[in-house]
């Protein structure tokens, strides 16, 4: 997968930072409140520009999970492998990846934990609480 | 008051404020309607399948052809163009020159394999607004010859730069995490799903065109091996060359036509998200909102729908849809489609051509709903014509259940 570079960008960079730091970073609109993911330069919901950076705790419960067993060539090694959706406490949601090959259902409740992603970079994946 | 009475006050020099007033809220109080503003006078398919001797070019050029001689049209009535299309650098320039038109309206809106069903509803506003007379949709894909995957590439950038470290493939994991919600939140079962896939492929048994027709039992179907679950092999739609093409025309050109004009008589529109962590409800797609708007246009009920032609990328997508336009409570999806109800002689005909999964998918299915709803409503589907068939909904969902155009199209 060559495309699978560093994404450097103004929306992500302070993302991937924290997660290299073991933070799980989002954005929060001082306009609305709103919170916000993926982070972005604007508040989706209310239209205010600039929303402020938050930390979540990391502390959720999956709203959708699949188990992966034809998997993209770059993935092929790892299936199958479980993609989660998962609805922070701090009402957001973001996709991530699922640690082990335990069990897992809507509804459970899930922890971040940080391990390096494909292309080596530190990414957010979840545990069962 | 209606659209051209509100031009009548506009030219009339003398008009009085009270005039003008009445015309500015018809003008702009709301969205003028675009029933039957354009009926549609020809749809036709390329060769489908696996096409190797073809390009995209030659595969629109041969459906373009076809499609303006079931209209009884020339080349040169032309004067609107709209395409989708994930191929070559302007998709639009290019089909366009090769086919010598030079069109007065043109149309690239590419919101995936529903932007067929957004582009009669823009044909049928530039007709209205006299921008064109006679508009063609086009499609063209050699994706299975030329195994061209760019569908399935994981992409890393801007917002996908988010998904990209989990390996969800594209698009079938994102259908299979829609499916996984509704199983638990509903009890949705695979059996349903498969049952789907069954009567699909015995529609297809009655269509010579269609891609694979041998009979298929809902045991195949879970055995076929998982995908991403809970989605198995034969939940998706195929990977098949293609192209199709439909002629839109004006009320007064369909006047002049030999074939009984199938008039637009609702569509509406709807964008919800780009990828499936941004979709607000997995179990609602944005069919609601175009839904409403294609049955409020209409002026007409789902009971009296004769035949539903929804796109069926997934089996899921089908269920998802049915519920979100209203055909089905919340939950009641699968029980909907399970047992035969949508097969031949089963109560709720569906895609009756044997859809995306079982007569042809060239990566944006959403032309070839156009074309059998057309071919139903004039009666020339042979052995899986719907009898007496008046009124029809087609309903193109693209992208990860990101965009959906409903429209309702009817006989005179």
């Amino acid at each position: 997968m060559a495309e699978e570079t560093q994404a450097i960008d103004p929306d992500g960079d302070p993302y991937w930072r924290g997660a290299a730091e073991g933070e799980l970073r989002y954005r929060k609109c001082g306009a609305c409140d709103a919170s916000i993911f993926y982070p972005r330069s604007i508040c989706p919901k209310c239209g205010a520009t600039d929303p402020d950076w938050a930390v979540s705790k990391g502390e959720g419960s999956v709203y959708a999970c699949s188990t992966v067993h034809r998997a993209p060539p770059a993935f092929a090694d790892n299936a199958p492998y479980t993609v989660l959706l998962v609805d922070l406490d701090e009402g957001f949601r973001m996709m991530g990846g699922l640690v082990g090959t335990e069990a897992i259902a809507v509804g459970d409740r899930v922890t971040v934990t940080f391990q390096d992603g494909p292309n080596g970079r530190p990414a957010p994946y979840f545990t069962p609480a | 008051m209606d659209f051209c009475a509100c031009l009548e006050i506009i030219r009339n020099v003398e008009r009085t404020a009270e005039s003008q007033a009445e015309c500015a809220a018809v003008l702009w109080g709301k969205s003028l309607s675009l029933k039957k503003a354009c009926a549609i006078a020809g749809v036709a398919e390329s060769r489908l399948g696996v096409v190797p001797d073809s390009t995209v070019l030659t595969l629109q050029a041969e459906a373009f052809a076809a499609a303006l001689a079931d209209a009884g049209l020339e080349k040169s009535d032309v004067d609107g163009v709209l395409v989708s299309g994930a191929w070559g650098r302007l998709p639009q320039l290019q089909i366009c020159e090769y086919l010598g038109i030079q069109p007065k309206y043109a149309d690239s809106t590419s919101v995936g394999g529903a932007s067929f069903e957004f582009h009669l509803g823009h044909a049928a506003a530039a007709i209205q607004a006299r921008l064109c007379k006679v508009a063609v949709i086009l499609y063209g894909s050699t994706q299975r010859s030329k195994q061209d995957k760019y569908i399935f590439q994981i992409r890393n950038d801007l917002g996908y730069q988010y998904e990209a470290p989990y390996g969800l493939p594209t698009p079938v994991g994102a259908y299979a995490l829609a499916a996984s919600r509704h199983f638990a939140e509903y009890g949705t079962t695979s059996e349903q799903l498969a049952d789907l896939a069954v009567s699909t492929r015995a529609w297809a048994g009655l269509n010579p065109k269609a891609y694979r027709r041998d009979p298929l039992t809902r045991d195949e179907v879970l055995d076929s091996g998982m995908i991403a679950s809970p989605l198995h092999r034969l939940d998706c739609c195929l990977f098949t060359d293609g192209g199709g093409a439909v002629v839109v025309v004006s009320p007064d050109v369909a006047k002049t036509l030999d074939k009984p004009p199938v008039w637009l008589l609702g569509q509406g529109e709807s964008l919800s998200h780009a990828q499936i962590s941004e979709m607000p409800d997995l179990t609602v797609t944005p069919a609601s909102e175009s839904g409403k708007r294609a049955f409020e246009m209409a002026g007409v009920s789902h009971d009296q729908i004769d035949v539903t032609e929804i796109y069926d990328s997934f089996t899921i997508t089908v269920l998802l849809t049915l519920e979100s336009l209203g055909f089905c409570k919340p939950g009641e999806g699968g029980a909907f489609l399970a047992n035969g109800r949508t097969g031949p002689g089963g109560e709720f005909p569906l895609n009756t051509n044997g859809g995306g999964l079982s007569y042809c998918h060239p990566g944006q299915y959403g032309i070839f709903l156009i074309i059998e709803a057309v071919r139903q409503l004039r009666g020339e589907c042979d052995a899986r014509q719907v009898a007496d068939a008046v009124l029809a909904l087609i309903s193109g969902t693209g992208g990860v259940l990101s965009s959906n155009s409903t429209c309702i199209l009817g006989l005179e």
